[in-house]
């Protein structure tokens, strides 16, 4: 919908808004990832889902419930008076596609955080992005005890497009998840170049 | 084996919104809007006074967003749920209280300029 809103003619200037979404799967750190980056701990938001909104296999179990709650986490990281940059954690529960749609609609990309001891769980992610043309990376988190494969390992495990980086972080680690950001910014602005005119996310 | 603790307290935020979201938007579930998560709020006027059709929640949205902020940034520091703060921005907008900008589509940026403010930007925090 349009209606109702206009430009900001005059008055306040109002900050061009950005938005990345991390997604991955539960526990993978993509609060810590948002929160190691932002300007303030991250805040918290919710949808509120009648019945119809969510898969209908899933109810089993919580019949007597009308509706359910999303919760999502997000941080911010203004530049300045007139840009600001939103990071979105998905949902952790996959099957609120309802809520990623509206996520990802006008997001610049992704980050797919990814833990080599259940590297499955961030299948869903990757498949959502390809499906939806939204450019993404892949983020291996390195969790200490975690065994290490080689990033070509990970890759072909994902059977991802050749052209999507692959990186190591520590989601803890500020310099670390400023490389993520920057990393994906950059396969943005190069996947927009190669494809001129790239399907809007969401559509 | 002692009992008096395993009932659940249901005390201060535990308990739930004293005020259930629909009754702040009088029993309005859907939106007029679907406003992107990140579209800026900002407020056109001074809060104004308590009136018929302007709650408690009308008025906290306009004081809050004296600066620019996203609607996801409003539902989080009033503790609603996104949905009811869309609700209550259509009464907002239809009073002018508010203006709410929805983002660029970023595929329609004219040049790189925002990619280097970013990259540029995320390099010197």
């Amino acid at each position: 919908m349009e209606s109702g809103h206009s430009e900001g003619e005059g008055g306040t200037a109002l900050p061009t808004a950005t938005k990345i979404l991390i997604a991955g799967g539960f526990g993978v750190g993509k609060t810590t990832l948002v929160g190691s980056v932002s300007e303030t701990a991250p805040l918290r938001t919710e949808e509120i889902l009648s019945e119809k909104g969510i898969g209908v296999d899933d109810l089993a179990g919580v019949e007597s419930k009308s509706t359910t709650t999303v919760a999502m986490d997000f941080g911010r990281i203004s530049f300045g008076e007139d840009l600001v940059l939103y990071l979105f954690g998905t949902p952790g529960q996959d099957r609120f596609w309802f809520v990623w749609d509206e996520l990802a609609h006008g997001a610049l990309g992704a980050v797919v955080l990814a833990d080599t001891r259940r590297l499955a769980d961030c299948f869903p992610s990757v498949d959502y992005f390809e499906r939806h043309h939204l450019p993404f990376i892949v983020a291996v988190n390195c969790f200490d005890e975690a065994r290490r494969y080689s990033l070509d390992e990970v890759k072909l495990a994902l059977s991802i497009d050749p052209d999507v980086p692959v990186m190591l972080c520590d989601a803890r680690q500020r310099e670390s998840s400023k490389d993520v950001l920057i990393t994906l910014i950059e396969h943005v602005r190069k996947s927009r170049s190669r494809a001129g005119d790239p399907q809007p996310a969401g559509s | 084996m002692a009992m008096p603790d395993s009932e659940p307290l249901w005390v201060d935020d535990a308990a739930g919104p004293v005020v259930r979201p629909y009754a702040m938007t009088r029993g309005r579930a859907a939106a007029q809007n679907r406003f992107n998560v990140i579209s800026q709020v900002v407020a056109a006027q001074p809060a104004p006074a308590l009136e018929v059709g302007i709650g408690p929640e009308h008025i906290a949205i306009v004081n809050l967003c004296q600066r620019p902020l996203a609607l996801a940034e409003v539902a989080a520091h009033l503790g609603l749920p996104l949905g009811t703060i869309r609700v209550l921005l259509d009464d907002l907008l239809a009073r002018r209280l508010v203006k709410v900008i929805e983002p660029k589509p970023h595929t329609t940026l004219p040049d790189d300029s925002v990619f280097e403010a970013l990259i540029n930007g995320i390099r010197a925090l």
